[in-house]
């Protein structure tokens, strides 16, 4: 979740009473936020740079309905998640099944396959674009639904409650498609990080 | 507990949302069981990962739209 900025509320009370660039700097401070999450839950950049586009319009338009009670920015990435579900559901991609369901026992549970502990930290082990670049790779092994959980709950730190309401789920189902969510994830992370890695790095870094 | 009951609690483990008494059971079983240590370890270097990557800049084409598209709206809105 990006920091505040300092005299948030004074721009965000002068965007209020018309003043176009107070607005267009509250909006500079989140948008590659705003865009990354847009990225992660449609799963690419041209939906995601209408997603922003869209979204930060609806929030110029709605901004004089703004109470304060939240943050700007949950109130920016409410809006957004709003307009990029709206995406998925026209594409039917918010119902649909992942292709590659995780694997589970007869109880339901996940059964985690990949078991080998990680050489240098992902962090150490290669440049922040490169790292970037896998992130946004493995995340979209996950279906619409788990990716858009884990980025809300994972990536923007919101928590579990805010997130079951953003999504309009019940706080067991998010905490279910979490869980795997992140031993997906972690599976998917190992073929890069894990001691005997597969994949090759972007670069030959490793 | 057993390995399939550590995988079912890592996330509440994690975040901090396990019972103390199920804490001490699962932290027991990881003193003895090497695989659920690495899916541990590993699991909560996926969350630290996410969470401490800072996004990139927003590219300088997608930047230059939505400007324009501001700058246009606000024209309109604002013929002075």
């Amino acid at each position: 979740m990006p920091a505040h900025l300092e005299n948030e509320q004074d721009l965000v009370a002068a965007a209020k009473a018309g003043d176009s660039d107070a607005f267009v700097r509250l909006l500079n401070q989140y948008s590659r936020h705003i865009y990354r999450l847009a990225v992660s839950i449609t799963g690419n950049r041209h939906d995601a740079e209408d997603v922003l586009q869209e979204a930060s319009l609806k929030a110029f338009t709605a901004l004089v309905d703004f109470q304060g009670n939240s943050r700007f920015y949950t109130w920016l990435v409410r809006i957004a998640v709003n307009v990029a579900l709206g995406k998925l559901r026209k594409r039917a991609m918010w119902k649909e099944s992942s292709l590659d369901e995780p694997r589970q026992g007869e109880d339901g549970s996940f059964i985690p396959l990949e078991i080998e502990s990680w050489g240098e930290d992902p962090e150490k082990a290669c440049l922040n674009s490169e790292l970037q670049q896998i992130l946004t790779e493995v995340i979209q092994t996950l279906d619409p639904k788990s990716r858009t959980i884990f980025t809300l709950r994972d990536v923007e730190k919101f928590s579990i409650e805010e997130t079951a309401t953003m999504l309009g789920l019940s706080i067991p189902v998010v905490k279910t498609r979490l869980l795997r969510a992140r031993l997906k994830l972690r599976e998917e992370l190992t073929k890069y990080f894990g001691k005997d890695a597969r994949n090759a790095m972007p670069t030959s870094r490793r | 507990m057993r390995c399939r009951q550590v995988v079912d609690k890592i996330s509440e483990y994690l975040d901090g949302e396990l019972d103390p008494e199920l804490v001490r059971e699962l932290e027991r079983h990881l003193e003895h069981c090497e695989d659920c240590r690495v899916i541990v370890d590993t699991t909560r270097k996926t969350v630290e990962v996410f969470c401490h990557t800072e996004p990139a800049p927003l590219p300088n084409d997608v930047r230059e739209r939505l400007n324009q598209m501001f700058a246009q709206k606000f024209c309109k809105e604002d013929p002075s």
